[in-house]
Protein backbone atom coordinates (compact mmCIF):
# COMPACT_ATOMS: atom_id res chain seq x y z
CA UNK A 1 0.00 0.00 0.00
CA UNK A 2 1.37 3.49 -0.75
CA UNK A 3 -0.02 5.16 2.11
CA UNK A 4 1.93 2.44 4.26
CA UNK A 5 5.23 2.93 2.84
CA UNK A 6 5.27 6.79 3.12
CA UNK A 7 4.11 6.50 6.91
CA UNK A 8 6.63 3.78 7.93
CA UNK A 9 9.11 5.20 5.65
CA UNK A 10 9.44 9.03 5.80
CA UNK A 11 13.74 8.84 4.75
CA UNK A 12 12.83 8.89 0.85
CA UNK A 13 13.77 12.06 -0.64
CA UNK A 14 14.30 13.89 2.46
CA UNK A 15 16.41 16.84 1.80
CA UNK A 16 19.41 18.45 3.59
CA UNK A 17 17.15 21.22 3.96
CA UNK A 18 14.71 19.64 6.01
CA UNK A 19 14.58 20.29 10.05
CA UNK A 20 13.20 17.00 11.99
CA UNK A 21 12.04 17.20 15.74
CA UNK A 22 11.06 14.22 17.18
CA UNK A 23 7.64 14.34 19.54
CA UNK A 24 7.19 12.33 22.42
CA UNK A 25 6.35 15.09 24.99
CA UNK A 26 4.43 18.42 24.93
CA UNK A 27 8.13 20.33 25.18
CA UNK A 28 8.88 18.74 21.61
CA UNK A 29 5.33 20.49 20.44
CA UNK A 30 6.74 24.00 21.91
CA UNK A 31 10.23 23.11 20.00
CA UNK A 32 8.67 22.17 16.52
CA UNK A 33 6.52 25.23 16.57
CA UNK A 34 9.37 27.20 17.57
CA UNK A 35 11.27 25.64 14.25
CA UNK A 36 8.37 26.40 12.37
CA UNK A 37 8.35 30.17 13.02
CA UNK A 38 11.81 29.95 12.38
CA UNK A 39 11.98 28.60 9.11
CA UNK A 40 8.65 30.09 7.92
CA UNK A 41 10.27 33.70 9.15
CA UNK A 42 13.90 32.86 6.74
CA UNK A 43 11.80 32.34 4.15
CA UNK A 44 10.49 36.07 4.14
CA UNK A 45 6.90 35.05 5.61
CA UNK A 46 5.24 37.96 7.57
CA UNK A 47 5.50 37.73 11.04
CA UNK A 48 1.44 36.78 11.03
CA UNK A 49 1.83 34.37 8.65
CA UNK A 50 4.44 32.42 10.68
CA UNK A 51 2.02 32.41 13.16
CA UNK A 52 -0.22 30.82 11.47
CA UNK A 53 2.44 27.88 10.81
CA UNK A 54 3.19 27.67 13.52
CA UNK A 55 -0.47 27.02 15.46
CA UNK A 56 -0.93 24.49 12.56
CA UNK A 57 2.39 22.49 13.57
CA UNK A 58 1.48 22.37 17.42
CA UNK A 59 -1.97 21.74 16.74
CA UNK A 60 -0.64 18.31 14.54
CA UNK A 61 2.29 17.73 16.86
CA UNK A 62 -0.03 17.82 20.02
CA UNK A 63 -2.53 14.92 18.27
CA UNK A 64 0.77 13.12 18.07
CA UNK A 65 1.33 13.67 21.75
CA UNK A 66 -2.11 12.46 22.89
CA UNK A 67 -2.96 10.01 20.33
CA UNK A 68 -0.03 8.06 19.24
CA UNK A 69 2.93 8.90 22.01
CA UNK A 70 5.73 9.48 19.36
CA UNK A 71 6.27 10.32 15.94
CA UNK A 72 8.37 13.29 14.09
CA UNK A 73 7.38 16.88 12.62
CA UNK A 74 9.15 17.31 9.45
CA UNK A 75 10.40 20.67 8.33
CA UNK A 76 11.27 22.66 4.63
CA UNK A 77 11.27 25.06 2.30
CA UNK A 78 9.39 24.15 -1.50
CA UNK A 79 9.39 26.13 -4.46
CA UNK A 80 6.95 26.18 -7.27
CA UNK A 81 7.60 28.36 -10.15
CA UNK A 82 7.95 31.68 -8.52
CA UNK A 83 6.44 30.67 -5.65
CA UNK A 84 7.79 29.78 -2.16
CA UNK A 85 6.93 28.40 0.58
CA UNK A 86 6.71 25.84 3.49
CA UNK A 87 6.15 22.03 4.11
CA UNK A 88 5.86 20.66 6.87
CA UNK A 89 4.80 16.55 7.14
CA UNK A 90 3.72 15.08 10.79
CA UNK A 91 4.22 11.38 11.09
CA UNK A 92 3.38 8.79 13.80
CA UNK A 93 3.04 5.35 14.42
CA UNK A 94 -0.13 5.78 16.49
CA UNK A 95 -3.53 4.06 16.06
CA UNK A 96 -4.34 6.51 12.77
CA UNK A 97 -7.71 8.09 11.94
CA UNK A 98 -10.28 5.84 10.79
CA UNK A 99 -12.49 8.26 8.40
CA UNK A 100 -10.07 11.49 7.26
CA UNK A 101 -12.64 12.99 5.55
CA UNK A 102 -15.01 12.82 8.85
CA UNK A 103 -11.69 14.00 10.65
CA UNK A 104 -11.69 17.31 8.43
CA UNK A 105 -15.21 17.97 8.90
CA UNK A 106 -15.90 20.83 11.82
CA UNK A 107 -17.16 19.56 15.29
CA UNK A 108 -16.14 16.03 14.21
CA UNK A 109 -14.42 14.21 16.86
CA UNK A 110 -13.71 10.41 18.28
CA UNK A 111 -12.82 11.07 21.57
CA UNK A 112 -15.74 13.42 22.63
CA UNK A 113 -15.56 16.95 22.68
CA UNK A 114 -11.76 17.45 21.85
CA UNK A 115 -11.35 17.14 18.25
CA UNK A 116 -8.21 16.31 16.45
CA UNK A 117 -8.29 19.98 15.24
CA UNK A 118 -7.87 19.09 11.74
CA UNK A 119 -10.79 21.62 9.99
CA UNK A 120 -8.68 24.44 11.84
CA UNK A 121 -5.12 23.81 10.82
CA UNK A 122 -6.95 23.19 7.38
CA UNK A 123 -7.92 26.94 7.37
CA UNK A 124 -4.64 27.77 8.31
CA UNK A 125 -2.64 26.17 5.76
CA UNK A 126 -3.17 26.05 1.83
CA UNK A 127 -3.00 22.61 1.48
CA UNK A 128 -3.57 19.45 3.43
CA UNK A 129 -3.20 15.85 2.75
CA UNK A 130 -4.06 13.15 5.24
CA UNK A 131 -2.67 9.41 4.96
CA UNK A 132 -3.57 7.16 7.55
CA UNK A 133 -3.98 3.68 7.81
CA UNK A 134 -5.80 2.24 10.89
CA UNK A 135 -3.62 0.29 13.42
CA UNK A 136 0.20 1.58 11.32
CA UNK A 137 -0.21 5.79 11.78
CA UNK A 138 -1.04 8.53 10.14
CA UNK A 139 0.77 11.03 7.62
CA UNK A 140 0.01 14.34 7.56
CA UNK A 141 1.14 16.78 4.82
CA UNK A 142 0.85 20.20 4.58
CA UNK A 143 2.15 23.43 2.76
CA UNK A 144 1.89 27.38 3.19
CA UNK A 145 2.85 29.44 0.12
CA UNK A 146 4.16 32.76 0.54
CA UNK A 147 1.86 35.75 0.06
CA UNK B 1 -5.68 15.92 26.54
CA UNK B 2 -5.85 16.17 30.69
CA UNK B 3 -2.56 14.78 31.50
CA UNK B 4 0.03 15.12 29.15
CA UNK B 5 3.95 14.18 29.85
CA UNK B 6 5.28 17.11 31.26
CA UNK B 7 9.20 18.27 30.60
CA UNK B 8 10.40 21.20 32.78
CA UNK B 9 7.71 23.49 34.34
CA UNK B 10 8.21 26.83 32.99
CA UNK B 11 7.34 29.24 35.88
CA UNK B 12 4.71 32.19 35.81
CA UNK B 13 5.54 34.45 37.80
CA UNK B 14 2.17 35.94 40.41
CA UNK B 15 1.75 39.08 41.50
CA UNK B 16 -0.56 40.48 43.99
CA UNK B 17 -1.52 44.22 43.39
CA UNK B 18 -4.57 45.13 45.98
CA UNK B 19 -7.57 43.07 45.16
CA UNK B 20 -5.82 40.96 42.01
CA UNK B 21 -3.67 38.92 40.96
CA UNK B 22 -1.30 39.40 38.19
CA UNK B 23 0.00 36.27 36.45
CA UNK B 24 2.58 37.33 33.27
CA UNK B 25 3.91 34.86 30.79
CA UNK B 26 7.24 35.25 29.90
CA UNK B 27 8.02 32.73 27.52
CA UNK B 28 6.32 29.54 25.20
CA UNK B 29 4.12 27.44 27.40
CA UNK B 30 3.90 23.66 27.37
CA UNK B 31 0.44 22.42 27.74
CA UNK B 32 1.86 21.01 31.14
CA UNK B 33 2.98 24.23 32.10
CA UNK B 34 -0.68 25.51 31.21
CA UNK B 35 -2.21 23.41 33.43
CA UNK B 36 0.30 24.21 36.46
CA UNK B 37 -0.54 27.94 35.91
CA UNK B 38 -4.52 27.15 35.87
CA UNK B 39 -3.78 24.90 39.22
CA UNK B 40 -2.23 27.37 40.51
CA UNK B 41 -4.27 30.60 39.83
CA UNK B 42 -7.50 29.03 40.94
CA UNK B 43 -5.93 27.92 44.36
CA UNK B 44 -3.74 31.54 44.43
CA UNK B 45 -7.44 33.17 44.23
CA UNK B 46 -8.82 31.57 47.57
CA UNK B 47 -5.49 32.15 49.45
CA UNK B 48 -4.97 35.83 48.85
CA UNK B 49 -8.93 36.63 48.69
CA UNK B 50 -8.38 38.08 44.97
CA UNK B 51 -11.06 39.57 43.34
CA UNK B 52 -9.47 39.72 40.16
CA UNK B 53 -6.88 38.15 37.85
CA UNK B 54 -5.11 39.45 35.05
CA UNK B 55 -3.42 37.07 32.77
CA UNK B 56 -0.99 38.63 30.52
CA UNK B 57 -0.25 36.85 27.75
CA UNK B 58 1.73 39.15 25.54
CA UNK B 59 4.77 37.05 25.60
CA UNK B 60 2.93 33.94 24.35
CA UNK B 61 3.85 32.61 21.12
CA UNK B 62 0.65 30.48 20.43
CA UNK B 63 -2.85 30.22 21.45
CA UNK B 64 -3.91 26.79 19.82
CA UNK B 65 -6.92 24.87 20.56
CA UNK B 66 -5.81 23.48 23.77
CA UNK B 67 -4.53 26.20 24.92
CA UNK B 68 -7.63 27.92 24.31
CA UNK B 69 -9.96 25.09 25.83
CA UNK B 70 -7.86 25.56 29.15
CA UNK B 71 -8.25 29.73 29.55
CA UNK B 72 -12.02 28.73 28.73
CA UNK B 73 -11.59 26.49 31.64
CA UNK B 74 -9.79 29.02 33.62
CA UNK B 75 -11.61 32.07 33.36
CA UNK B 76 -15.00 29.51 34.19
CA UNK B 77 -12.76 28.20 37.44
CA UNK B 78 -11.95 31.21 38.34
CA UNK B 79 -15.57 32.85 37.95
CA UNK B 80 -16.80 29.80 40.43
CA UNK B 81 -14.43 31.03 42.90
CA UNK B 82 -15.81 34.15 43.03
CA UNK B 83 -13.61 36.30 40.90
CA UNK B 84 -13.24 37.59 37.76
CA UNK B 85 -10.20 37.14 34.90
CA UNK B 86 -9.22 39.35 32.25
CA UNK B 87 -6.83 38.21 29.48
CA UNK B 88 -4.63 41.00 28.44
CA UNK B 89 -1.86 41.43 25.43
CA UNK B 90 -3.14 38.71 23.00
CA UNK B 91 -0.81 39.45 19.95
CA UNK B 92 -1.57 40.35 16.79
CA UNK B 93 -0.11 37.61 14.86
CA UNK B 94 -2.28 35.72 17.39
CA UNK B 95 -5.29 37.13 17.43
CA UNK B 96 -5.02 36.55 13.33
CA UNK B 97 -3.70 32.93 13.57
CA UNK B 98 -6.92 32.47 16.12
CA UNK B 99 -9.64 33.85 13.78
CA UNK B 100 -8.02 31.99 11.00
CA UNK B 101 -8.60 28.96 13.09
CA UNK B 102 -11.72 29.69 14.02
CA UNK B 103 -11.00 29.47 17.80
CA UNK B 104 -13.25 31.68 20.09
CA UNK B 105 -12.16 32.74 23.73
CA UNK B 106 -16.07 32.87 24.62
CA UNK B 107 -17.10 33.95 28.16
CA UNK B 108 -13.25 35.43 28.53
CA UNK B 109 -13.14 39.43 28.79
CA UNK B 110 -9.73 40.32 27.34
CA UNK B 111 -8.16 43.78 26.73
CA UNK B 112 -5.24 45.32 24.59
CA UNK B 113 -2.88 45.67 27.55
CA UNK B 114 -2.15 45.29 31.21
CA UNK B 115 -3.29 49.17 32.15
CA UNK B 116 -6.86 48.49 30.56
CA UNK B 117 -7.00 45.24 31.85
CA UNK B 118 -6.70 46.86 35.64
CA UNK B 119 -9.11 49.14 34.54
CA UNK B 120 -11.55 46.80 33.85
CA UNK B 121 -11.27 44.96 36.66
CA UNK B 122 -12.05 47.96 38.99
CA UNK B 123 -15.46 48.15 37.12
CA UNK B 124 -16.68 44.61 37.03
CA UNK B 125 -15.31 42.72 40.22
CA UNK B 126 -17.62 42.36 43.09
CA UNK B 127 -16.47 44.62 46.13
CA UNK B 128 -13.48 43.66 48.42
CA UNK B 129 -13.37 40.53 50.53
CA UNK B 130 -14.06 40.43 53.86
CA UNK B 131 -10.49 39.74 55.21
Amino acid sequence: MEARSRIESPDVEREASTTVVSIHSDADIVAARQKGRELARSLGFSAGEATLVATAISELARNVVQYAIRGEVALWPVTSGRRRGIAISVRDEGPGIPDVDRALEDGFSTSGRLGLGLPGVRRLMDEIDIESTPGRGTLVCATKWRH
Amino acid sequence: MEEPKQGAYMEVPILKQGAYLIATVQSALTDGDLLKLRDTLVVSVSKHRARGVILDLTALDVLDSFSTRTLRDLAHMIRLRGAEMVIVGIQPEVAFAMAQFGLTLEGISTTLDLEEGLAYLDGSTKPNRIA
